[in-house]
């Protein structure tokens, strides 16, 4: 037995029937705005036969102030039609759904828009109307979706609830009363207020991949900081290293009189791994040891590297290493030879003769020219302020190793890109 | 018992453990070797241009193919993305630490990848740092790369001029440049190809092998 309360009212009464509804019942839906569905099994017992069990839920939502349309019937989606469209209380009787739904138009029911055009063709207005068609007819036109909304307008359509569940908020606020002036002492609240974090998402089966960490700062002011990871996290250890890195880059600027952390819940990452897959770092812990690395060598100097949709010689962008391809390949057929790349390029002094290089000099690179390949000319981005346009050549010099050196049109002068290794 | 007190060597042997070598595709490395060892630090020295790069970039590319993670700790900023996809590499499966000349943090993120733990393979390429900067490393931190290595499977390949791991390293190749080949007439020439012959150094017994790099 199933009792729909619908709120025809404003929809700034919801928090009151959602209060209303958590009182009598734990198990219940919020199927629509402004209508519940409770699962009265059971209640029987306590009050009654169904018009009993609805008079005293309309007893108990007047008592709350509440004029709500309440209805009772064998299945969910029934009582919230009833509900929906009759005011007062009403019970729907075991059985008889089809003839007090019957005459609801049937645009209450959530068809597609072809399908509302099909049916109107037809003719077919009311619940009664469609709930009369054959069967295989409905399957044959509209398959399976149609044979669920015929079950809809008999009022045959049995489901289970979908639970209503409060949105938690994992956050915790501290007002100190004295300032923090040390990461140590500030670090030892974080820490606790991490493991409650954690312990609440973990008794929720949840995890965090979103830290909002706010330090309100002596003076007024507010120091707010966001850490996201590549993976959620549920431990409370690698969190507290996090914060503590980002801390440690970032100092607050002045002493600290307030602590508030947010944890924004998702769902625990599940991985099912393979014996055969190649073994890749945790996520956590690499997240930990990249940032260390970071620490040390700047944040823009870590990472993975890809390559732009550009033709520009050198062009690359370093990205936040967080997801790799453990799916093995073929090995690559040849060896290619690499480029040493010299950032930013050498400007070089380089001698002509015929208009080919005979020798070179610049900054740790010195020599004749023994062997030439070239020239290559590339240009591109003539539209922008940066274009390129520059002969390139491969030379081999005397000190025995291969460079590419460019004639850079624009600066009208030469560099050394790099060498061959 | 007193056949090993009376040839200490024998007691070292006890520690030496069997090291997987996987082959990697590099068909003049592999025969070098048999592969790439895993647990163990793996050093290729040569001149410059002597095909040094160009092999690492293949050997990266072969674990990235295989489906491993892999780490490329860049001392002088000298990493091409683009000579790393045009050898095969799928980048997204490397990460790239930019040391922009700082040796000591290039060491300290070597250290804290190989602690960290999960890679398949570790590049430090050292080929461009000064000798005077090299020569002033500690051997413990060889020391302290090889205990961090050899229970894992991730295998630490160094790029450098001169053999810097000195004992710690388990195979020691050397590359040199058999010479470069040009192609096209006179005056319009391309650079087409570059043959690189590979030399074992440690252990002594391995075998030789060659490479040819191809310009793209």
């Amino acid at each position: 037995m199933f009792a729909a309360l619908h709120n025809p009212g404003n929809a700034e009464a919801e928090p009151a029937l959602l209060a209303l509804a958590q009182e009598l019942t734990p198990l219940f839906e919020h199927t629509l705005p402004n209508t519940v569905v409770l699962d009265m099994e059971g209640f029987e017992r306590l009050l009654g036969p169904p018009a009993t069990m609805a008079a005293a839920l309309d007893a108990r939502a007047r008592e709350r102030a509440l004029m709500l349309h309440i209805a009772v019937a064998a299945n969910p989606d029934a009582a919230v039609q009833a509900s929906l469209r009759f005011p007062g209380v009403t019970v729907v009787p075991a059985g008889e759904e089809a003839r007090w739904l019957g005459p609801l138009e049937i645009e209450r029911l959530p068809l597609t828009p072809e399908m509302l055009e099909t049916l109107d063709r037809w003719g077919i207005r009311t619940f009664a109307e469609f709930a009369a068609l054959p069967v295989l007819g409905i399957a044959t036109r509209f398959g399976q979706d149609g044979v669920y909304l015929q079950k809809l307008a008999r009022g045959e359509q049995p489901r289970p609830l979908v639970p209503w569940r409060p949105e938690f908020v994992f956050a915790r606020r501290d007002e100190l009363e004295h300032a923090i002036e040390l990461l140590e002492p500030l670090l030892f609240v974080l820490g606790r207020q991490l493991s409650e974090i954690c312990a609440e998402l973990n008794s929720h089966g949840l995890a965090t991949h979103e830290i909002h960490v706010t330090l309100g700062l002596d003076g007024g002011a507010e120091d707010k900081r966001t850490l996201r990871l590549p993976v959620p996290v549920a431990a409370s250890a690698p969190l507290l290293k996090l914060v503590q890195l980002e801390l440690e880059a970032h100092r607050p600027p002045a002493a600290i009189l307030a602590i508030a952390l947010e944890a924004i819940p998702v769902a625990p990452r599940r991985l099912q791994t393979g014996l055969f897959v190649p073994q890749a770092p945790e996520p956590a812990k690499l997240e930990l040891t990249l940032r260390r690395i970071a620490k040390l060598v700047g944040e823009e100097n870590v990472g993975t590297p890809s390559i732009p949709d550009t033709h520009r010689p050198g062009a690359f962008r370093m990205e936040r290493a967080q997801r790799f391809e453990t799916s093995a390949a073929s090995p690559p057929q040849r060896l290619a030879l690499a480029l040493r790349v010299f950032r930013p390029p050498l400007r070089a002094d380089v001698q002509s003769a015929e208009g080919m290089p005979v020798a070179v000099r610049a900054p740790g690179v010195r020599g004749k020219v023994v062997r030439r390949a070239g020239p290559w000319r590339t240009s591109g981005d003539w539209w922008r302020s940066d274009a390129w346009h520059r002969d390139e050549w491969d030379l081999g010099l005397s000190d025995g190793a291969l460079y590419r050196v460019y004639w850079d049109e624009r600066e009208r002068a030469w560099f050394v890109e790099g060498r061959y290794d | 018992m007193a056949a090993a007190l009376a040839h200490p060597a024998s007691l070292l042997a006890l520690h030496q453990t069997a090291r997987t070598i996987s082959a990697t595709g590099v068909s003049g490395f592999d025969a070098v070797a048999g592969g790439l060892p895993e647990g163990a630090i793996t050093e290729v020295f040569g001149a410059p241009s002597s095909g040094r790069t160009s092999l690492g970039l293949g050997l990266l590319a072969s674990a990235t193919q295989q489906g491993k993670v892999c780490a490329w700790i860049d001392i002088d900023d000298r990493f091409s993305p683009a000579a790393a996809e045009e050898s095969g590499t799928r980048l997204n499966n490397v990460v790239w630490v930019r040391c922009r000349g700082n040796a000591g943090h290039g060491f300290k993120a070597a250290d804290l990848l190989l602690h960290g733990g999960g890679f398949g393979l570790i590049v430090m390429d050292l080929c461009d740092v000064p000798r005077r900067v090299l020569q002033a490393v500690p051997l413990s931190y060889w020391y302290r790369f090889r205990r961090a290595v050899e229970s894992t499977p991730t295998s630490f390949l160094v790029l450098s001029a001169e053999p810097q791991a000195r004992s710690t390293a388990t195979l020691l190749v050397e590359t040199r440049r058999a010479g470069a080949r040009f192609a096209g007439k006179p005056r319009f020439e391309l650079l087409r190809s570059m043959d690189v012959e590979l030399t074992a150094r440690k252990p002594v017994r391995a075998g030789n092998g060659s490479l040819v790099c191809s310009a793209a």
